[in-house]
């Protein structure tokens, strides 16, 4: 293993724990904009390491940009659509959870 | 390495019992909009297991078409029954008040066993290391025209089952239209959030597609996958509002629609007389003539799903005389 296995394995781990903690929050979250929250916070940040993890692997810059551009794309279409999920929920009168 | 063999293997195991519950799950969820759900779900592993048998092309194919677009096709189904619901309530009345109408449980039971045992014999019954066909499709693949295998064998050593495979989307399509016009557009404005991304996205999903078309010639890609990409960037672009413009809906989109299994039969007729086989390309033009047939298949793929995503026959100007 060299010094860039290394770092690979260490976002690929910090990554899945991202993955872990969002899965946890949208199984044990209340409501749905709780659970919407824990799904596109930790896992944007946790593909966007997982990318960075896989880039530092990639054989070419074009490969590394590729990957790049999935987390971008991703990003946008995440953020988006929690958004519209949201906007649905609140139209159809479901209450933000209270403690 | 065994430890990577017994990650691998552990892995796969999770994925095949993951598959064939969900599979049950959605078989057997009554809620249907749970059911669709479950379904996408479904899609995406399969499109998992694919990618664990080392076959990328099928993967991609199973994750856009069968995972995105039948998901979507199901969901604006699911959303055209409840409306249809809604203004006829007929439907289900009669079996509760007087006509009690069985339906026996154990009898799918009864006709699915000896078919799953008849599976079964023949998954068992194969030789335990075939060789396949795959030696014949490298050993062919200079005469093919294209460097990937899969496109070489979709395209041209068996361009037919290709062929056929549009003329079923078309008769699909058809199926649908003869049931009744489009849904009406939605009044309300899609929102600004939608607006915006099916703006943004709407050329990036073209440029993915052109990408998939020309890459299937030498790697995973190539016009299903190309046409699927083409026909979600279509669905956006229906659910943020947009319609296509009656003046296109008449001929161009019937153009559009028809342009690859008719570019695919013309190609099949001139080889036949030309070259006296079907779809037998002289290798020196395959490549090129494999490109404008999985051109013309991904504009038809794609405007078609689309079509079916619309879920009915588009207005026209006829239709306004």
């Amino acid at each position: 293993m060299i010094l860039s296995d290394y770092l690979s394995a260490a976002l690929l781990i910090a990554g899945a724990v991202f993955f872990l903690a969002g899965t946890l929050g949208l199984l044990r979250f209340p409501d749905v904009y709780t659970r919407l929250h824990a799904l596109t916070k930790a896992d944007n940040v946790g593909l966007g390491l997982m990318v960075v993890g896989l880039a530092v692997q990639a054989e070419s810059w074009a490969a590394a940009g590729k990957l790049l551009l999935i987390w971008l794309l991703i990003l946008l279409a995440g953020a988006s659509v929690a958004h519209l999920v949201a906007g649905g929920a609140l139209q159809r009168g479901i209450l933000p959870w209270k403690r | 390495m065994e430890a990577v063999i017994l990650l691998q293997w552990t892995f796969d195991t999770f994925l095949g019992l993951g598959l064939l519950w969900l599979a049950w799950r959605a078989l057997a969820c009554p809620d249907l909009f749970r059911a669709i759900v479950l379904f996408v779900a479904f899609g995406l592993l399969l499109a998992m297991a694919w990618v664990s048998l080392d076959a990328p092309d099928v993967a991609l194919a199973e994750a856009a078409i069968g995972a995105g677009l039948t998901g979507a096709l199901l969901l604006a189904a699911l959303a055209r029954l409840r409306s249809s619901e809604t203004n006829v309530e007929v439907a289900g009345q009669p079996e509760k008040k007087g006509l009690k109408v069985r339906n026996p449980q154990w009898l799918p039971v009864v006709v699915l066993l000896p078919v799953a045992a008849g599976l079964g014999y023949v998954v068992l019954s194969l030789p335990p290391d075939a060789v396949g066909l795959s030696a014949q499709v490298a050993a062919n693949l200079e005469t093919g025209g294209v460097s990937n295998p899969v496109t070489a064998v979709l395209l041209n050593f068996r361009g037919y089952d290709t062929l056929l495979e549009m003329v079923v989307l078309l008769l699909a399509l058809l199926g649908v239209w003869s049931l009744g016009g489009a849904a009406l557009r939605r009044e309300d404005a899609p929102g600004l959030v939608l607006d915006t991304l099916s703006r943004l996205l709407a050329p990036v999903l073209i440029l993915v597609a052109g990408y998939l078309l020309w890459v299937g010639a030498h790697a995973p890609g190539g016009a299903f996958q190309a046409g699927s990409v083409l026909g979600a960037a279509g669905v956006l672009l229906l659910l943020a509002g947009w319609r296509l413009h009656a003046g296109l809906a008449a001929l161009p989109l019937r153009l559009a629609l028809v342009a690859g299994s008719g570019i695919f039969l013309a190609m099949a007729v001139f080889t036949l007389l030309m070259e006296g086989q079907l779809l037998k390309y002289p290798p020196a033009q395959a490549g090129i003539l494999i490109l404008v047939l999985e051109t013309a298949a991904t504009v038809s793929i794609g405007v078609t799903l689309a079509a079916l995503f619309l879920g009915g026959r588009p207005p026209n100007k006829q239709d306004h005389r």
